[in-house]
């Protein structure tokens, strides 16, 4: 076999678990994909045949389609590296979820609009807000696709211990990209409730496996000491801190980098006084502690309540989840679907913190890692541990886990694609630079689209690798949480919303919260030793800046506190001011948006609407 | 042939029955959200006001920890369920009042 040094030069230090279940997993989803593409071929055949799905189904593929590499890797990497504050992440990510259906769900679903671009041309009969809408899709998508790309060069690093971080960010993302661009991807059910229950699948079993061997969830965090409890013996076998629990867990040491236990296991840790201990850092030593008494904990309020007001609005505002919504054959069925989503989705939550906190304390060594080789990649990594029972089972368990991050990252990624490839060859194209292309035209374009969102996708995410990748996830929540939850809440629940006060609110917004985002991330990555701090050498005056104004570098970091707020004060201003533009029929929109399905408006609506253009 | 609109002066497009819908409706999704935001935004007040309280140490865990690590969410499946079952309700009700209406007149 004259081929095989090359394979093994290419291949070397490769697990052939690992790599098998990831292959398998990739290989499936692109069959998969093609198999039902071929037996759906439109766009609104997905939509009908969805219609036929029973509730379980839509429900897994819902799950399916949300959780994404954030909240399969980063959430648990994120709990390893800052503790206590990073578990609003997946509550809220949850909890978003119930604010969709409480406000917004039902009456979009009554309205019958599949995507924010058509509610906002339909509630406003302006073609010109869809077109706005339109150019804001993509850029929350850019900001939502660089975490998943993330996602992906950090599990091919993985796999790959030879390949850089970006050779795995091009990699995945041309396959995904081609794939899209094929035709194999069109969100369809099926695929997406495999999806759900791989992922499911892949963060539970190798988890109860690593707690039945090393010790459960609880006594992993007893393990860590709480401010003004007795010390624990760390390397030595501490029992739970009461004294009661008779199991014991073995720690690691914990390396330099790592956060003490008190700043991790309490509220206002790491992550939310990042900013006033760097402003303290800069001042005079006999001045710092009275610094940090008096600013540390009340910033670090703000900055948690500013990010759950991110979390909890921003999950309406994500193109790829409204559209699921009309999946399902009736109203009710819809109901029903919401509930097993809220079921599935919070069990799935509840697992990722534990390998955050059990990696915390059997492999502290990953806290001097940057980039790929960071806290990000502990979920890949832990099951690794196992190998002191069995090196088989070690093998197996990450393999799984790696299978659940390509499930992750791919299914978030090409939902993604479809979407804003949809935005750019439908509308952008289609009703934009050539209103009078042919459909062949147009299948080329979708094509083209395909690849240059795909391409520009992985350019970005190639930048992305010191971020971490729950913490990107958060700013395109808060970007959306800016600019189209203020747009659907108030045109849901206000009549005399206009059109322009409704555009001039969401841009505002949505542009000061991506402004401030793109900022705060400037900043930190000019200051990675790698070579991404090179490249924004440029930006690292900011954080002398920062150091200065830790409140400004707050609100840029979370800037949702005074985003949302502002984008509504706008849309109401504005909308009275240009009281008289309120679109004439606005008494019937309102009946469509929150009379129930079963009084037939919505027919009536078209008619009208039909009749009224005809004239 | 029939127009092709259809009468408005019927109960479904009065004022008061578009008023009522809206109101109704919201009146629940506020007083659901409701319950949820004071758990939601009391959380990091009681960790910003009683410390030693939410460091409490439940079987290993943190009182604070357990809350928002695991016992959330049942929390939040009860709401969507108490919604769920009351929109579901409050849907039946305004057809119900709608046909009451058709069948006056």
């Amino acid at each position: 076999m004259a081929a095989f040094p090359l394979f093994a030069a290419t291949f070397g230090g490769v697990d052939l678990w690992i790599f098998t279940f990831s292959f398998i997993t990739v290989a499936v989803t692109i069959g998969m994909g093609f198999w039902s593409a071929r037996k759906s071929k439109t766009a609104s055949d997905f939509f009908v045949a969805g219609r036929s799905v029973s509730v379980g189904w839509n429900a897994s593929a819902i799950s399916g389609e949300y959780l994404s590499a954030a909240s399969f890797m980063g959430v648990a990497g994120m709990v390893m590296s800052s503790g206590y504050d990073a578990l609003w992440y997946p509550v809220c990510y949850a909890c978003g979820y119930l604010f969709l259906l409480l406000f917004i769900a039902g009456p979009l679903r009554r309205f019958g609009a599949y995507t924010i671009p058509d509610f906002a041309e339909g509630r406003f009969d302006s073609p010109l807000f869809r077109k706005i809408a339109v150019i804001f899709v993509l850029f929350i998508g850019f900001f939502y696709t660089m975490p998943q790309m993330k996602g992906a060069g950090v599990t091919l690093a993985y796999i790959f211990p030879g390949i850089p971080y970006w050779a795995g960010v091009v990699l995945v993302g041309a396959v995904i990209t081609f794939n899209v661009a094929l035709g194999g991807m069109k969100g369809i059910t099926l695929v997406q409730a495999f999806q759900y229950w791989a992922k499911m699948f892949a963060i539970s079993v190798p988890i109860f496996v690593v707690m039945a061997v090393f010790g459960f969830y609880n006594q992993h965090v007893g393990a860590n000491q709480a401010p003004g409890e007795p010390p624990v013996a760390i390397g030595a076998s501490a029992s739970g801190v009461d004294g009661s629990s008779a199991a014991k867990v073995q720690r690691q040491p914990l390396t330099e980098k790592a956060p003490p236990d008190a700043a991790w296991i309490a509220p206002f840790g790491p992550l939310t006084t990042k900013a006033v201990n760097a402003a303290a850092a800069v001042l005079p030593p006999e001045q710092r502690a009275a610094y940090l008494e008096e600013h540390q904990r009340p910033y670090s309020l703000l900055y948690t309540y500013s990010l759950i007001i991110a979390l909890v609005c921003g999950t309406a505002g994500l193109p790829h989840i409204l559209v699921r919504f009309y999946t399902n054959p009736d109203g009710v069925a819809a109901k029903r679907t919401t509930m097993w989503v809220m079921i599935l989705i919070g069990i799935f939550y509840v697992f990722p913190p534990v390998f955050g906190v059990i990696g915390r304390n059997l492999m502290p060594e990953l806290y001097a890692g940057v980039g790929a080789k960071g806290t990000d990649k502990i979920v890949l990594e832990l099951p690794t541990l196992l190998s002191v029972k069995s090196t088989l089972l070690g093998s197996v368990l990450s393999g799984i886990t790696c299978a659940g991050a390509f499930a992750a990252f791919m299914s978030t990624f090409s939902g993604l694609l479809v979407s804003m490839t949809g935005a750019l060859a439908h509308d952008v194209y289609g009703r934009m630079l050539r209103p009078n292309s042919k459909p062949q035209e147009r299948l080329v374009a979708f094509k083209f689209a395909a690849v240059l969102v795909g391409g520009i996708a992985i350019g970005l995410g190639c930048f992305v690798e010191p971020l971490e990748i729950n913490f990107m996830v958060g700013q395109a929540f808060a970007i959306a949480a800016a600019s189209y939850f203020p747009l659907l809440f108030m045109s849901v629940w206000w009549r005399g919303m206009t059109m322009k006060g409704a555009a001039i609110g969401m841009l505002t917004g949505g542009l000061c919260a991506l402004v401030a985002a793109a900022l705060t991330n400037f900043s930190t990555l000019a200051l990675d030793k790698g070579p991404m701090g090179k490249v924004f050498a440029g930006f690292a005056p900011l954080n002398s800046f920062w150091a200065q104004h830790p409140l400004l570098r707050i609100l840029c970091e979370q800037p949702a506190i005074w985003t949302v707020p502002l984008a509504i004060t706008l849309m109401i201003v504005v909308s009275k001011a240009t009281a008289r533009n309120v679109p004439a029929d606005v008494r019937m929109k309102m009946l469509v948006l929150h009379a129930p399905e079963k009084l037939g408006l919505k027919q009536e609506y078209i008619q009208e609407h039909q009749a009224g253009a005809g004239h | 042939m029939p127009p092709p609109t259809p009468a408005h002066d019927d109960v479904v497009h009065s004022e008061p029955f578009l008023r009522s819908l809206m109101r109704r409706q919201l009146a629940l999704s506020i007083s659901c959200a409701s319950t949820f935001m004071v758990a939601l935004l009391g959380l990091p007040l009681a960790n910003y006001f009683a410390p030693e309280l939410m460091a409490t140490r439940v079987g290993g865990f943190t009182l604070s920890w357990l809350v928002v690590g695991v016992l959330f969410f049942p929390f939040v499946w009860i709401i969507s369920y108490v919604f769920i079952r009351r929109s579901i309700a409050l849907e039946n009700d305004e057809v119900a009042q709608v046909q009451n209406g058709k069948e006056r007149r």
